[in-house]
């Protein structure tokens, strides 16, 4: 096994340092680089990728420091402000928003200006550009879709839906067998935003969706609620798992595994734990969220993980030179593998692994996506009003019949956030 | 002649220092001032500094707006606000009742029975257990599928409740968990008190006929005063800072119904979406000044104590 497995690895590596040390010269210096892939996986890739980013610059004086993915969103703030490293990993879009407002992320314009990027990276622009300008680079990305158990729907003898009649039939022969459509886990909030956005994606499109995030729509909307509406057909079927306002996301999962609920709305990092719970890949398939609105364009949640330099760094060619070398295609490649990240690559050039998930994500993606992309409800929408929303969302899959009240505090929440 | 008798006093001696000649002055404040600088620095700086900042509008990174009193304008109709307040106060009057259930497991305990050092500190191991662990602890046994609550409620034919899911319970069932270590401190506290316990007054009070319950009130708790302030002071303690279990056990949910002004703080201001550090600044300067009513009434009984004797 360990040499089959290594063989290629070496090529890549090559490859990879044959292409990025046409364009540079060997760099000197420190490199500082904060992480917060603490997770066992993503940690050893990081490392390995730095790794042989060190061996290309043996002159280079690395410096990885990895933080705690959950204490790294509060500490990002005070080593931004005071102990800048050189390049630091965050979020796309509005995620990005106040730290680029305060000035302590780099305007990186100019590496998007480069036809190596500027072509290969085009899809993810958008999503890093505030302002017209570009102020990190992205390194990967994945799908969200619904997850569902196979055999307990060719059990049910169902069949993947492709409208919105199709999923609530589906739904009601489900829950007529004693089962939960849809695990969630809406303890910490945010799996309940995934659904809000397919919901309202599929509802009113992706253009009203990101008005919506922008401050432009009042909350009290008639097409917002539409978009509840659709959501309460499914509450009142008892579609969702009971009591999912007690569980975290992860505490969902072995809803799913032991077969109370029969699919998951969520990210394509939902795949290996379920994996590793037993369930094998006839057991588990995928598909993407149906079509409610025939006049609307299907359109995405794909959150995008960046990287950027701040604005106190000291050694910014050394990192601009580190952020060129993580988006080039071997680099894409390797790092998003299915033994690696387990995620997209941002680089057009990259190939994708050969997983069944991954595969289907990547399709959907890259041809069934023509509405557009959008990041995720908390990283589109501010996050003040993110944390808001979110918590509205779960206390209307709880009490749907607040759905007035709660709208109004988030139509409040939007005069005030939004000035 | 006579003269040289007489030595000059003064000038022959060699001069005291000035800190000698202060020494009785001075050194009890020489003493005092690391205690008085880590005070002023890490106690009274910073409450004047949350003063300050709730005068602002500030992001934590940003620039500092001036708003004068508009962050205690919203939190005036901020509804999420009164709700901390109100589980604030829950918190405050039912986690005493950690003070009679401490006292009679004591007196249940302050018995001669062989192995009862055992027994005793089986009753005060909730207390050595982290906080973070009984709230860990609690949250599974709530569990509204697989809770070993909802398996009891279910052999009596009751149940089954989602405690930490549902909006009216929530609060009481941190509560709940935090009154178990809570207990155990109160009852380490009154067994300690009954150690010291006048016998001859127990003795006389029994020849004049005092049993049950009037020996109770009027003969032991009465001795047990000094115990009972110190629980009453680290209950009250204990109830203003119970983040941590909060955090654990339902991170403020469902739907923000078990946010105590603490925890509400820390979610506007330094949570992973609270970016309004003026309002936070705000959250605390009320919880502050709660405080300050404890604080006062435990420095004047304090005060008239040491008066008294």
């Amino acid at each position: 096994m360990r040499f089959t497995y290594k063989a290629p690895m070496l090529a890549l590596s090559t490859a990879a340092m044959l292409t990025t040390g046409v364009s540079a010269q060997e760099l000197t210096g420190d490199l500082k680089i904060f992480l917060d892939t603490s997770n066992p996986a993503p940690r050893a890739t990081m490392e390995s990728a730095i790794a042989k980013f060190g061996e290309m610059n043996p002159d280079l004086n690395i410096e990885t420091t990895i933080i705690d993915r959950e204490a790294y969103k509060t500490q990002i703030r005070n080593f931004l402000t005071a102990n800048s490293p050189d390049v630091a990993n965050w979020y796309a879009a509005n995620r990005m928003k106040p730290y680029v407002e305060a000035g302590l992320f780099e305007d990186v314009s100019d590496l998007w200006a480069e036809p190596e990027i500027a072509e290969n990276l085009a899809s993810t622009k958008g999503a890093m550009t505030i302002d017209g300008k570009q102020w990190g680079v992205p390194y990967t990305y994945y799908q969200w879709g619904i997850y569902y158990r196979k055999d307990i729907f060719d059990e049910l003898g169902l069949s993947e839906p492709a409208n919105w009649e199709e999923e609530k039939a589906n739904c009601a022969k489900i829950v007529e067998s004693g089962r939960a459509c849809y695990a969630i886990g809406s303890k910490f909030l945010w799996t309940a935003g995934g659904w809000f956005d397919y919901l309202n994606l599929r509802t009113n499109g992706f253009d009203f969706h990101m008005q919506l995030a922008n401050g432009e729509i009042s909350w009290e909307d008639e097409r917002v609620r539409e978009t509840f509406a659709k959501w309460r057909e499914l509450i009142d079927m008892g579609g969702f798992l009971e009591n999912h306002q007690s569980y975290s996301w992860q505490e969902a999962l072995p809803f799913m595994v032991q077969g109370d609920a029969a699919s998951y709305l969520i990210g394509n990092f939902a795949v290996a734990p379920l994996r590793e719970a037993g369930l094998t890949d006839d057991q588990l398939d995928f598909y993407q969220f149906p079509v409610i609105n025939p006049d609307v364009e299907l359109a995405e949640d794909a959150p995008t993980d960046t990287f950027h330099i701040p604005s106190g760094a000291s050694n910014k060619d050394n990192a601009r030179a580190f952020l060129r070398y993580m988006v080039s295609p071997e680099v894409q490649t390797t790092i998003n593998a299915g033994d690696a990240l387990g995620q997209l690559p941002v680089n057009a050039k990259s190939s994708v692994d050969d997983d069944k998930f991954l595969n289907e994500g990547f399709e959907m993606l890259s041809s069934n996506s023509p509405g557009g992309v959008a990041q995720f409800f908390d990283r589109d929408f501010p996050a003040e009003m993110a944390k808001v929303a979110m918590e509205g969302l779960q206390e209307f899959m709880v009490r749907p019949d607040n759905l007035d009240a709660i709208l109004a505090r988030l139509e409040k929440a939007r005069g005030r956030i939004y000035k | 002649m006579t003269t040289t008798a007489v030595p000059p006093t003064s000038p022959d001696q060699p001069r005291r220092s000035w800190y000698k000649r202060n020494e009785i002055g001075v050194t009890p404040w020489l003493f005092l001032i690391p205690a008085i600088l880590f005070f002023l620095v890490y106690v009274i700086f910073p409450i004047i500094q949350s003063f300050n900042i709730s005068a602002y509008q500030w992001d934590g990174l940003g620039e500092k707006e001036y708003v004068g009193l508009s962050n205690y304008q919203e939190l005036w109709d901020d509804p999420a606000f009164y709700t901390s307040l109100k589980n604030n106060l829950i918190w405050l009057v039912l986690y005493l009742l950690a003070i009679p259930a401490g006292l009679f497991i004591a007196l249940f305990l302050n018995q001669t029975v062989t192995g009862i050092r055992i027994y005793k500190s089986l009753f005060f191991f909730p207390f050595v257990i982290s906080q973070v662990v009984v709230g860990l602890v609690f949250t599974w046994f709530y569990d509204p599928t697989f809770g070993l609550l909802n398996s009891i409620l279910g052999v009596v034919g009751l149940g089954p409740v989602n405690v930490l899911g549902d909006p009216t319970y929530v609060t009481y069932g941190i509560i709940a968990a935090g009154l178990w270590p809570q207990t155990a401190y109160c009852m380490i506290l009154y067994l300690t008190g009954l150690n010291a316990v006048d016998p001859e007054q127990v003795e006389a009070a029994r020849l004049d006929g005092a049993k049950g319950w009037k020996m109770l009130w009027y003969v032991i708790v009465p001795q047990l005063k000094p115990a009972t302030f110190i629980a009453f002071v680290v209950t009250i303690v204990g109830a203003l800072r119970s983040f941590d279990l909060i955090s654990i056990m339902t991170n403020g949910g469902p739907f923000g119904e078990s946010r105590v002004l603490s925890f509400y703080m820390f979610e506007v201001a330094l949570s992973e979406y609270g970016f309004r550090m003026g309002y936070g600044a705000a959250i605390a300067v009320v919880l502050f000044l709660i405080m300050l009513c404890f604080i006062a009434y435990f420095l004047y009984s304090m005060y008239k104590e040491e008066r008294g004797h």
